[in-house]
């Protein structure tokens, strides 16, 4: 470009020495100002969401009760199965065999079984947050997976994938949990046993329609961009165009789509422990707290029920807040999800 | 960097020596349907989109074929089914000797490289949750070569040639201007110095003033790496540019082909006069004293197309002949070998064809009065 061998003038030098300096302190520059991902644009507008960030902190409490119900348990000096049936004090049970209310003792009070309220809903939490996680993973793996394969194949793959996701819609999930739960109360098959297994596999199971249902569609429309093309036409494979460069556009959907579903599980297990088919007694969970408090709460002990609904909603309540607040960060003009 | 020549100029000289260059790639008789179903539940017809219709080109090295037509005319199935990302009805793609139309996906592994392709919408083309580097670096990791460091280096490498800043490899395609985006796409094309690169109107989507530096971006590859071109485009004088032939295509099938001064001297296919006169001139006095032919009508349905000839129904010269006989792609009126219409009733040199009557009856036509000359 530059004639240096013929004339190597002293103004050409001193400019060209210009002009050599100048693209350095550019690419210093260059390097400072790292390509800012869609990841980080996301959790630039995450940060300044205020009610998003306060229910992370919830969250983040809630996660850390779980963890640390041993030590509530500690501190309280209560454990979670210990009845205090007396006759030594604290006594759990009034003169007339009623839950004691909120107290010195028992500071959210005590069941009809005479245990600490306050510790069996630090141990339900761990049930909670435990069956929304894996649950929902379950659900956002399998939904991802039939919904891959059914976009990208197309063909006779997504007729097939499509019949079997209209079965998964069609059977009544709720009538299918309770025999399911009958039936390995007697006969447990290998590790499906009445309790947590049964809970995690009815609610994991039943979510994957609607999951592959998006996916499928999302597949669809990406599948039609020209950079599909672009890489096609390189001699990617399917499994390279599925995994690089299709499915990093379904991560941010699945993102807000998973934070969405986490207290939709949350709920949909304790519904089930309500009924008698999730969690099974002794073991403490919150729907299953519910269920006994509203037989008589009536009588009186009022604790007994709003205690872990309150911990259920306020659970639910700052995942869903949260969850909307990701979906915003991800997709500030509202444009991406329904 | 600054061209001192025009590419036209330079065309000029190349072009006389075309007969030299070998033929890189030759397309007989490509047919491409694509079955639509019609009928709602019960599947009673299966009709055919008739994308492209016994198309026959060739293309030699280091030389640029345009390929223009409207929207629609096949012009880009025709390109992807080059590029191997349609699967053909029948006919025969032959690349560099080889036969390339129907053979397996893994076979066709080694050609990918040979032949590269740059699409048109430079937001659609690049994936937005990439960074630059890993797009550009594609062709690497899909074929296994070269890398961790050498082949970051030859991607910065490759952003050189196409005059973007190799320390922008870690942004993302949101970060870049069209042009720009356009010129990651010409260096994700560059990456094995393709035998033929495939253009699809790859400056459509760009400002004028973008669009004259990715033309000239790809004038300078080519002169420099000895690419050669299939360059597809609606826009008539960015195709005179660039090309040293142009084939013009009309409904599925090539209507008119020839190198590129003598097809905007004597153009035969009245299609092709009409695309001419409608060309822009950037001088009012010339441009108000010229007579503009307009076509009526739109396209008809490739799935249904006319008999005959395919565009006796808006042709100005069109005759019962032209409803009758398919015409031959064939040298017309005594011209070059290499300067062929598909027209029975060729247009003359100096006719002016906006005065011309079709002599069909009514009911083949689109509308009564054929055409409108206008100023």
């Amino acid at each position: 470009m530059f004639n240096i061998q013929q004339q190597p003038g002293q103004a050409e030098a001193a400019l060209l020495e210009t002009m050599g300096a100048v693209p350095a302190a550019e690419g210093e520059a260059a390097k400072k100002i790292e390509g800012r991902s869609p990841w980080r644009l996301a959790w630039e507008r995450l940060r300044h969401d205020r009610a998003a960030m306060i229910s992370l902190g919830i969250i983040a409490l809630i996660v850390l009760v779980a963890i640390f119900a041993p030590v509530v348990a500690a501190i309280t000096g209560h454990g979670v199965y210990q009845q205090f049936r007396g006759p030594q004090p604290p006594l759990g049970l009034s003169a007339t065999d009623q839950p004691v209310g909120p107290g010195s003792a028992f500071l959210l009070g005590t069941d009809d079984q005479a245990r600490d309220i306050l510790v069996r809903i630090a141990y339900g939490a761990r049930i909670s947050l435990f069956v929304g996680v894996v649950a929902t993973a379950v659900t956002v793996f399998g939904g991802l997976v039939i919904g891959l394969a059914a976009g990208f194949f197309g063909g006779w793959v997504d007729s097939v994938l499509a019949r079997f996701l209209d079965w998964l819609l069609a059977v009544p999930f709720l009538l299918f949990a309770i025999s399911l739960v009958s039936v390995v109360q007697i006969h447990p098959i290998g590790p499906l046993q009445p309790g947590l297994p049964v809970v995690i596999i009815v609610l994991g199971f039943f979510g994957w329609a609607a999951v592959g249902r998006i996916v499928r569609g999302q597949v669809l429309s990406i599948r039609e961009k020209e950079y599909i093309e672009a890489a096609r036409a390189l001699g990617a494979g399917p499994w390279r165009i599925m995994f690089i460069d299709i499915l990093p556009n379904l991560l941010a959907q699945l993102i807000v789509y998973t934070t969405l579903l986490i207290p939709v599980t949350i709920v949909g297990e304790a519904s089930l422990s309500f009924l008698g088919v999730g969690i099974q007694p002794p073991t403490a969970d919150w729907g299953e707290m519910i269920s006994s408090a509203s037989g008589i709460y009536l009588y009186g002990s009022w604790w007994y029920l709003l205690f872990p609904s309150l911990a259920l909603l306020i659970t639910t309540l700052a995942f869903n807040i949260f969850g909307d607040g990701v979906r915003d960060a991800f997709d500030p003009r509202g444009n991406l999800f329904v | 960097m600054n061209r001192e020549t025009t590419p036209t100029a330079d065309r000029g000289t190349a072009n006389t020596g075309a007969d030299h260059g070998e033929v890189l790639l030759r397309v007989e008789n490509l047919v491409k349907y694509f079955p639509v179903q019609s009928g709602q539940l019960i599947r009673s017809k299966r009709d055919f989109v008739h994308a492209v219709d016994d198309v026959s080109l060739e293309i030699r090295q280091g030389q640029t074929l345009g390929l223009v037509g409207e929207t629609g005319c096949g012009k880009s199935t025709l390109a992807r089914c080059i590029a191997r990302l349609h699967d053909i009805t029948s006919g025969k793609i032959i690349f560099d000797g080889h036969d390339i139309s129907t053979i397996s996906a893994r076979r066709m592994r080694p050609f990918r490289r040979e032949i590269q392709m740059i699409f048109q919408d430079p937001y659609g083309s690049l994936n937005p949750r990439r960074r630059v580097g890993s797009i550009i670096g594609d062709p690497f990791a899909i074929h296994h070569i070269a890398s961790g460091a050498d082949r970051k280096r030859r991607v910065q490498h490759l952003m050189e040639l196409v005059g973007l800043n190799p320390e922008h490899y870690n942004r993302f395609p949101a970060e870049f201007s069209g042009g720009q985006r356009q010129r990651i796409g010409v260096a994700r094309a560059l990456a094995f110095t393709p035998k033929l690169i495939i253009c699809d109107e790859p400056v459509s989507a760009l400002d004028v003033s973008i669009q004259a530096q990715i033309i000239n971006l790809l004038a300078d590859l080519q002169s420099e790496l000895g690419l050669t071109y299939l360059f597809i485009a609606h826009d008539l004088s960015v195709v005179r540019h660039v090309s040293n032939t142009v084939a013009v295509m009309y409904l599925g099938k090539v209507t008119e082909q020839s190198p590129v001064e003598q097809l905007w001297a004597h153009p035969r296919h009245p299609y092709t006069d009409a695309l001419l006169s409608a060309v822009p001139i950037p001088d009012p006095e010339f441009a108000g004293r010229r007579e503009r032919i307009i076509l009526v009508g739109d396209v008809p349905s490739p799935i249904n197309p006319p008999s005959g000839c395919r565009f006796h129904p808006r042709c100005p010269k069109a005759r019962q002949a032209c409803v009758e006989e398919v015409p031959e792609l064939e040298p017309r009126l005594g011209d070059e070998p290499d300067h062929r219409a598909a027209c029975l009733f060729p247009v003359e040199d100096g006719e002016d064809i906006s005065k011309s009557r079709p002599s069909i009856g009514a009911d083949k036509r689109v509308i009564e009065t054929g055409l409108v000359a206008g100023s």
